[in-house]
C-alpha cells in the first residue's frame, strides 16, 4: 500500500508537462542512439552529464531513464532491417529478425519487438516497483561459482544456433571462444594473443564482431551472389500489422523473455546479452516450429527483445536500492547521482522519495511514449528495404563502418571490423553459421573469469561448483537442456525403427 | 538517411545543451584557445570525469576557450598515452592520467612511457579502504593480519584489475608484514558493482577500493572498514589508518594531468599557471566536494619529483608480485 501511495506521488511528479517533455526528449534521443551502432546509452549520458547540471535532478533522471529505455528499443530496428545490431543486447534479434525482414515481414518483426519491449518494460518496471529489494538479495547470493554455472547454462544456447552441421557449428563456436581470449587477462594482467599490438590489449569488442559477421559478411555475400541468383527482398508483403497468428505466437515469448530478463539484469554481472541468448534457446525448445528458427521465426524476435528491455529495468534495481552499478550506463547514472550530491542506496528512498518515485513513474510513461513513437514509424522504417540493392548494400557497409569507428574513435577497430567481415563472408560461403561464434565470444571470457575466481577463492577446490546449491541447480538445468532433446530424439528414432521393423 | 540521423542526433544534443543554459557563456578573452583534453578511458570513468571537470572549470573561469574532451580508451590508459605522444601538435593538448597508468605501462610493456610526456600537475587523490562485510568474523585489522600470516591463501583480496592500484597496495602491505607478495590470493574484478556485490554477498574475504565507493554501505552498516591508507584519519571517519595499526604505509590513488614533451618552457609555464589557478578556484573545490575527491594538487615541479619516486615504487612492487618478470 505504502508503495502505491509513493508511486502515485511519483506519477504526480513525472506527469508535469515540464517533466513529460524531458521524458519525451529522452526516449527520442535514446531511440536515435539505439539505431546508430557504436553510440550507446553510456556514451550519450556521459556527454550529457555536464550539460544537465543546471537541471533539476528529477528532470535529468527522467530524461536519463528515457534514454536508457529508448536505446534498448532502438537497437532492434537496425538489427532487423539492416542486420546491424546497434547494441550487444540486440545481436540475437538480428538472427531471425533480419530473416523476417527479407521475407517482407519486417513490419511484423519491428512491431513484435516494439510491443514486446513495451510489455516487458512495463512488467519489469512493476517488478522494480514491488520486488526490487528481493531481487537484490537474490543477486548477492551470486558468487563466482554461481555465475560460472549461469554462463554454462547460457552456453547451451549454442545448441539452438548450431545449424545443420555439428562440426561447422562447433568450428564457429571455437573461433568465437578464441577471439574472446584476445587481450589482457583480468586475473594476471598478462596479454594473450595480442601479437604486440597495443590496441588488442583490451580485447575485441563484441559489437564489432557482430557487426562484422552479420552486416559486413552477409552484405558482401549477398552482393557477390547478386549477379547469379536474384533473391526477392520484399519491403512489405501483405499487411503491415501483426496478424492473429503473429499475436498468438508472440505473447508467450514476451512474458517468458521478461521473466528471464529482469532477474538476470539485476545480477551485477548479468548484462543484457545472456537473457537474450537464454530466451532464444527457451523459445526454440518450446516452439512447435523449431525448424523455422534461424529462418524468420517471430518468437525468436519477440522473446529476446522482451528480455533485453526487461534486463534494462533489472539493472536499475541494484542501482537504486544498493547503489550498485551493474552496467556501464548504470555506472554513469551513479556518477550523475553524485553530481547532484545524492548517494544511491537504501537511504535514497527515504531521503529523496520524489526523485526515486518520480523516476520509476517516468519509466512507465517513457515506455508508453516509446510505443507511440515506434509503432507509427514501422511503416516508414521498412521503406528502407525499397532502396535499390546496390545502394542498400553500400549504405549498410558505410553505416557499419561508421558505427565501428565511433565506438572507440580508433582506426584499428576498422581493420578488425573488415577482417572479421571478410571471415564472415568466408563462413557464409562455406555455410558455417555465425551465431555460435558470437555466443562463444561473449560467454567464453565471462565464464573463464568466473571459473578462475571461484577456484581462487576456494583455493583450488573444484567441488565449489557442486556444493553451492544455486550453482548445482543451474548446472543440472544446463545438463538437462542438452541431454533431454538428444534422448528424446534417440527414443523417437528407435520408435520409428520399431515401427518400420513391424511392417 | 544516415546523415539525417546523425545530424538530428547532434541537433538534439545541442538542443538539450541550450535548454539547460550551461553553454550560453559568452566568449571572453581567454588565455588558451582550442585546448584539447585527452581522457585515455571510456566515458564515465574516473579519468573521463576528471577531464570533463577540468573542461568545465577552465571554461567557466575563462582560463581557456573551446576546450574539447576526447576519449581514447583502452589498456589502462596506454593507448591514449601512445596516441598523445605521437599525435601531430596543432592545438595545445593535455592528457589526464593517474597511478593506474604507471602500472599499466610496465605490465603492458607499453612502447611509450611517462618519460615522453611533461608532468603538469597532480590534481586529486583517493585513499584506499579495506572493508569486510559486517557479518565477517574479522572485526579488526589485527585479526585480518593474524589470519593472513597464519594462512595467506585463506584471505581472498578483492579489488580492481590485476596490476592496478589495489593489488599494488596489497603487495606493499604484505611486504610490510614480511610475507611474500606473490602469496596474496588476489581476486581481480572489473571493479564498481562487481566488486561491491562480491563483498556484500560475502564471496570474498575483503575488498579494497576508494573510501568513497564504500562510504554509503559503511554508513548503513553493511560493510565494516578495517583500515584506510591515508596518513591520518579522514575527516569525519572513525576508521583507523594503516599506520596506526602497525603498517607504516601511506598510499594515495592519484590523478593528474600531463602536457606533451616538446613544449617550450614558456608554454609549460602558461599551462602550469592555468592549472594552478583552476585548482585553487572555488569552482574546482566545489566539484571536489561534490564528487568526494580529495585535493592533492601539486604544481609541475613537485609533481615531477613525486612521479619519479612513485614509478620506482610501483615497478618494484609489480615485480615482487610476480606480475612483471
Amino acid at each position: 500500500m505504502e508503495t502505491l501511495v509513493a508511486l502515485s506521488s511519483g506519477f504526480a511528479v513525472a506527469m508535469t508537462p515540464y517533466n513529460l517533455m524531458w521524458s519525451a526528449l529522452g526516449v527520442t534521443i535514446g531511440t536515435a542512439i539505439g539505431v546508430l551502432p557504436g553510440i550507446g546509452p553510456a556514451l550519450t549520458l556521459a556527454l550529457l552529464l555536464p550539460v544537465t547540471y543546471g537541471l533539476e535532478p528529477v528532470s535529468a533522471f527522467i530524461m536519463f531513464a528515457g534514454i536508457y529505455y529508448g536505446a534498448m528499443y532502438g537497437g532492434s530496428t537496425t538489427a532487423i532491417l539492416l542486420n546491424t545490431p546497434g547494441e550487444s543486447g540486440s545481436i540475437v534479434t538480428a538472427i531471425d529478425g533480419h530473416a523476417m525482414a527479407r521475407q517482407g515481414r519486417g513490419a511484423q518483426a519491428l512491431a513484435t519487438a516494439a510491443i514486446g519491449s513495451f510489455i516487458a518494460g512495463t512488467i519489469a518496471t512493476l517488478a522494480l516497483t514491488f520486488v526490487a529489494p528481493l531481487m537484490v538479495k537474490l543477486a548477492l547470493l551470486f558468487g563466482p561459482a554461481e555465475y560460472f554455472a549461469l554462463m554454462v547454462l547460457a552456453l547451451t544456447t549454442v545448441t539452438a544456433v548450431l545449424g545443420a552441421s555439428l562440426s561447422r557449428g562447433l568450428a564457429s563456436l571455437f573461433f568465437g571462444l578464441a577471439l574472446g581470449l584476445v587481450g589482457i587477462d583480468l586475473q594476471t594482467g598478462q596479454a594473450r594473443l595480442t601479437f604486440g599490438i597495443l590496441e588488442l590489449l583490451d580485447g575485441i569488442d563484441t559489437v564489432i564482431v557482430a557487426v562484422g559477421l552479420f552486416a559486413i559478411g552477409e552484405t558482401l555475400y549477398n552482393a557477390a551472389r547478386y549477379r547469379f541468383e536474384k533473391e526477392e527482398i520484399y519491403a512489405l508483403k501483405g499487411s503491415k500489422w501483426m496478424g492473429k497468428e503473429d499475436w498468438k505466437r508472440s505473447w508467450k515469448p514476451w512474458l517468458r523473455g521478461t521473466a528471464l530478463g529482469f532477474p538476470i539484469g539485476a545480477l551485477p554481472a548479468g548484462g543484457s546479452e545472456i537473457p537474450t541468448f537464454l530466451s532464444y534457446l527457451v523459445e526454440k525448445r518450446l516452439s512447435k516450429h523449431p525448424e523455422e528458427f534461424g529462418k524468420g521465426a517471430i518468437e525468436a524476435v519477440a522473446g529476446p527483445e522482451a528480455a533485453n528491455n526487461a534486463s534494462a529495468a533489472g539493472t536499475l534495481a541494484p542501482l537504486l536500492s544498493l547503489g550498485l552499478p551493474t552496467s556501464a550506463t548504470a555506472a554513469i547514472m551513479l556518477a550523475a547521482f553524485q553530481q547532484y550530491g545524492l548517494q544511491p542506496g537504501p537511504l535514497l528512498f527515504d531521503n529523496n522519495p520524489d526523485l526515486v518515485w518520480g523516476m520509476i513513474a517516468s519509466l512507465y510513461i517513457g515506455n508508453a511514449l516509446l510505443l507511440l513513437l515506434n509503432l507509427p514509424l514501422v511503416g516508414l522504417w521498412v521503406k528502407l528495404l525499397v532502396i535499390p540493392r546496390p545502394w542498400l548494400y553500400a549504405g549498410i557497409l558505410v553505416f557499419a563502418t561508421l558505427g565501428a569507428y565511433t565506438l572507440n574513435n580508433n582506426v584499428v577497430d576498422l581493420i578488425i571490423l573488415w577482417i572479421i567481415g571478410l571471415i564472415g563472408f568466408g563462413m557464409r560461403v562455406l555455410d558455417v553459421p555465425v551465431a555460435p561464434c558470437v555466443v562463444g565470444l561473449i560467454l567464453g571470457p565471462l565464464a573463464e573469469q568466473q571459473f578462475r575466481r571461484a577456484l581462487a577463492i576456494s583455493q583450488g577446490d573444484p567441488t565449489v561448483f557442486f556444493t553451492h546449491p544455486l550453482s548445482l541447480g543451474l548446472l543440472i538445468t544446463a545438463a538437462l537442456l542438452v541431454l533431454v532433446p538428444v534422448v528424446l530424439k534417440a527414443r523417437q528414432n528407435r520408435r520409428e525403427q520399431d515401427a518400420q521393423a513391424q511392417i | 538517411m544516415l546523415l539525417n540521423k546523425l545530424g538530428s542526433f547532434r541537433y538534439m544534443l545541442a538542443a538539450v545543451a541550450l535548454a539547460t543554459g550551461t553553454m550560453t557563456a559568452l566568449p571572453a578573452p581567454a588565455q588558451v584557445k582550442g585546448l584539447e583534453l585527452i581522457a585515455p578511458a571510456s566515458p564515465g570513468g574516473g579519468w573521463d570525469q576528471h577531464a570533463r571537470a577540468v573542461q568545465q572549470v577552465l571554461q567557466k573561469l575563462d582560463l581557456a576557450s573551446g576546450v574539447q574532451v576526447a576519449n581514447i580508451p583502452g589498456a589502462g590508459g596506454t593507448i591514449g598515452l601512445a596516441q598523445f605522444v605521437t599525435a601531430k601538435k596543432r592545438a595545445p593538448s593535455m592528457l589526464v592520467g593517474g597511478q593506474i597508468m604507471v602500472g599499466a605501462i610496465v605490465t603492458n610493456k607499453s612502447p611509450v612511457t611517462l618519460d615522453q610526456v611533461t608532468p603538469l600537475a597532480r590534481l586529486t587523490g583517493e585513499y584506499t579502504a579495506i572493508v569486510v562485510p559486517t557479518d565477517s568474523p574479522l572485526t579488526s585489522f589485527e585479526q585480518l593480519v593474524e589470519k593472513f600470516k597464519a594462512d595467506p591463501g585463506s584471505v581472498s583480496w578483492g579489488g580492481g584489475s590485476a596490476g592496478g592500484s589495489d593489488q599494488i597496495l596489497a603487495g606493499l602491505i604484505a611486504k610490510q608484514l614480511k610475507i611474500e607478495p606473490s602469496k596474496i590470493n588476489y581476486v581481480a574484478t572489473a571493479g564498481g558493482g562487481e566488486l561491491m556485490s562480491s563483498i556484500l554477498g560475502g564471496h570474498i574475504t575483503l575488498a579494497m577500493g576508494g573510501y568513497n565507493e564504500f562510504a554509503p554501505q559503511i554508513q548503513t552498516g553493511k560493510l565494516r572498514a578495517l583500515a584506510v591508507s591515508a596518513p591520518e584519519r579522514l575527516a569525519g571517519v572513525e576508521t583507523p589508518t594503516l599506520k596506526e595499526q602497525g603498517v607504516d604505509l601511506e598510499f594515495v590513488n592519484w590523478r593528474g594531468i600531463f602536457a606533451q614533451s616538446g613544449i617550450k618552457a614558456s608554454e609549460k609555464k602558461q599551462l602550469d599557471e592555468m592549472i594552478g589557478k583552476m585548482a585553487k578556484s572555488a569552482e574546482w573545490q566545489e566539484i571536489l566536494t561534490q564528487r568526494g575527491w580529495i585535493d592533492q594538487y601539486q604544481p609541475a615541479d613537485q609533481f615531477a619529483g613525486f612521479l619519479k619516486e612513485e614509478r620506482a615504487q610501483i615497478e618494484t612492487t609489480l615485480t615482487e608480485l610476480g606480475l612483471v618478470k
